[in-house]
């Protein structure tokens, strides 16, 4: 039996049937075999003995269990690390960040609690992930929508506590919650917002309640175990439509962002909107730029130059831009919308439109496989389909602004230090900036993971490289997998860490034994901070 | 009056022929559904459209099936549900360890009950 770091195997083993009590034999895991199920399946670590591999595995089914869980740990001084739906694969898995931490899964928590789809809100476990939540919705026939990221199988509370982004205009997923009720480390539970109130009637409607507002404070971190979480939801509009604005020369990317940040800060374009380019994106760019498709997308040093690109795009009647414009609600408003917003792009010399397609709405549940899932809220698992054959894959995804000059300059970074570190660009996806959050661009960059130990090595090296790349231009990470978290909070230094310091000062005071998720996000336990200085 | 009810029950037989024919060709998506039914389907078809189709199952942006057309180019069915050849200890290993992006399963995901009875569905038809 494995057994966590600082703990005896006494203790550890007395823990263990205290959590049997707690939560039945059952659902406490302690064979190689079934705790081997909570190993990153996306590690980029295989077959290297840096692996975080859990000492074992709790289940608990109520928030009391969970309470009861995190006070047997508290007692044992036994790291916990908290997982929801374990989906968040490529930023960590079910894994734990510390090897022998014990794995507090809570998946068994599934109830979908209500759905209010008159005042557009629902309130869930964390075990409900955007595929159980959009299906009791279509079997209740209830007039809301959901927004989902690209992995469907992912938990709300988790995504949301982890600041992910779908594509509706409810897309920040953060940003939409309403009331968290959250299990502290001393197995004291809190009410966030008016849920503080006894018998409040408004815990998803106001976020607020009275008195310093501390939700942020639980995504991201390891200050408790977010057991309930509101979500505001969309109402069902009765249409919506797409539109394409296409671009011909590479500086006109400028106008074309400064238009979009209009068109979006105005709520005229609401759902997220991806920088495309049909040229950079062509066989006849890759061709020039002497690679396979997408080579252009940053740009190398020695290779094409924007001339060469702009030409290749004439010969070819490719544009360099594009962007997709959603509207969302009324027939008329988003006709009007669309009319409005190619008003504004006119001014772009030889800019061109293509009207997408007008959906009435409701949808037809029966036509569910013909729609653009993404962008009614309909959970899939079509990005694992879009990957490329690799054993997993790892994010870098940097924020940057939103601006045509950041995306000019990110090409730029990012290709100085593809090729300062002697790698291929294309070895990675580099996908186009995204508007996934509001006000500002991310940048995703996939790694591919591989059983490779050496290409493993490798890519962690260009990853880290990459972050500071990326923090020596004044951008950093949004999100980052647990084998990067200390690389990218440090990063984060502005006045001598002092964001940092602030976080540790709170986890020492809500979480003075550090049983909850050490290291999540950089913030670790006096007791780690103090062996490592 | 006979002739005319036998006229419009002929109406509505062909209006309710006309339906019946339309559902045929368009059915809601078992993966949509929060409960789907069992009745009349062999043993693990409820979790195997739980828990598989979404990934496994026909239709657009199906991973699962994609990856394993391009792996057997047709030689075996790409539809895991349409094979005869699987063994309920190769349908665990794949779901308990995961292959390329199809990552594991854990035991509150996808429990040996139920895993066990997605391994039965899937191995009904094979020949003894």
């Amino acid at each position: 039996m494995r057994v966590p770091p600082g703990v005896t195997p006494n203790d550890f083993s007395d823990a263990i049937k205290q959590w049997e009590e707690a939560v039945g034999k059952d659902w406490v895991f302690t064979s190689d075999e079934d705790v081997d199920l909570y190993r990153d399946s996306y590690s980029p670590f295989w077959h290297e003995d840096l692996e975080p591999i859990p000492s074992a595995a709790v289940a608990p089914d109520t928030v009391e269990q969970v309470q009861a869980v995190v006070k047997i740990a508290n007692e044992h001084k036994i790291p916990l690390w908290t997982i929801s739906t374990g989906k968040n694969l490529g930023y960590g898995g079910s894994a734990p960040l510390l090897g022998g931490s014990v794995v507090l899964d809570l998946k068994r928590m599934d109830r979908v609690l209500e759905v209010n789809d008159k005042n557009h809100y629902a309130l869930v476990e964390p075990g409900v992930s955007y595929f159980d939540l959009y299906r009791y919705i279509q079997d209740r026939g209830l007039k809301v929508w959901i927004d989902v990221p690209d992995p469907g199988w992912g938990s709300l509370i988790g995504n949301a506590l982890d600041r992910g982004g779908g594509y509706t205009p409810l897309r920040d997923h953060f940003d939409a919650h309403c009331g968290m009720e959250v299990v502290l480390a001393n197995g004291e539970i809190i009410r966030t917002g008016m849920g503080a109130l006894p018998g409040s009637k408004t815990w998803q409607q106001y976020r607020y309640g009275f008195g310093p507002y501390v939700d942020g404070i639980f995504s991201q971190s390891n200050f408790g175990v977010v057991t309930k979480m509101g979500f505001w939801l969309l109402p069902e509009p009765e249409a919506f439509k797409s539109g394409n604005v296409l671009v011909q020369r590479h500086d006109d990317l400028v106008p074309l962002i400064e238009t979009l940040n209009y068109l979006m800060n105005s709520n005229i374009v609401q759902g997220t909107t991806t920088i495309g380019s049909p040229l950079l994106m062509s066989r006849a760019a890759a061709q020039t730029a002497g690679g396979s498709g997408g080579s252009a997308l940053v740009m190398s040093p020695g290779g094409p130059t924007i001339e060469q690109l702009e030409q290749v795009g004439r010969d070819q009647n490719l544009a360099y831009w594009n962007c997709e414009l959603n509207f969302y609600g009324p027939p008329k408003v988003v006709e009007a919308e669309w009319e409005f917003a190619k008003e504004k792009y006119s001014v772009i010399p030889d800019v061109k439109f293509v009207d997408g397609p007008t959906y009435a709405l409701p949808y037809d549940p029966k036509d569910v496989d013909k729609l653009p899932k993404r962008q009614f809220g309909i959970p899939s698992l079509t990005i694992f389909g879009l990957m490329g054959r690799s054993e997993g894959h790892m994010w870098f995804s940097p924020i940057i602004p939103m601006t045509g000059e950041a995306v000019f300059e990110a090409q730029k970074v990012f290709g100085q230090a593809y090729h300062d570190m002697g790698v291929p660009a294309i070895s990675q996806l580099f996908v186009f900036p995204s508007s996934f959050f509001p006000r500002s661009f991310v940048i995703l960059c996939g790694f591919p993971i591989y059983h490779d130990v050496e290409k493993n090595r490798r890519s962690r090296e260009v990853f880290k490289g990459l972050v500071k790349a990326a923090a020596e231009h004044g951008w950093g990470e949004y999100r980052t997998h647990t084998a990067f978290m200390d690389t990218v909070s440090d990063v984060y230094s502005y006045n001598d860490h002092a964001l940092r310091h602030f976080h540790e000062t709170i986890k020492d005071a809500v979480d003075p034994n550090g049983i909850l998720s050490p290291g999540r996000c950089g913030v670790w336990p006096k007791h780690v901070r103090k062996a490592r200085a | 009056m006979k002739k005319a009810a036998m006229l419009l029950a002929m109406a509505v037989a062909a209006l309710f022929g006309a339906r019946a024919a339309a559902a045929q060709e368009k059915v809601t998506p078992s993966w949509t559904v929060a409960t789907v039914s069992g009745q009349g389907q062999p043993k693990g078809y409820v979790e195997y459209q739980k828990y598989c189709v979404v990934c496994h199952g026909e239709g657009v942006g199906r991973p699962g099936t994609l990856a394993l057309q391009a792996k057997y180019k047709g030689a075996l069915p790409a539809l895991l549900d349409r094979r005869t050849d699987l063994t309920p200890a190769l349908i665990k290993m794949y779901v308990r360890n995961g292959i390329t992006v199809m990552p594991t399963f854990r035991k509150t995901e996808i429990s040996d009950a139920e895993l066990d009875a997605i391994a039965a569905y899937l191995t009904r038809n094979n020949k003894p």
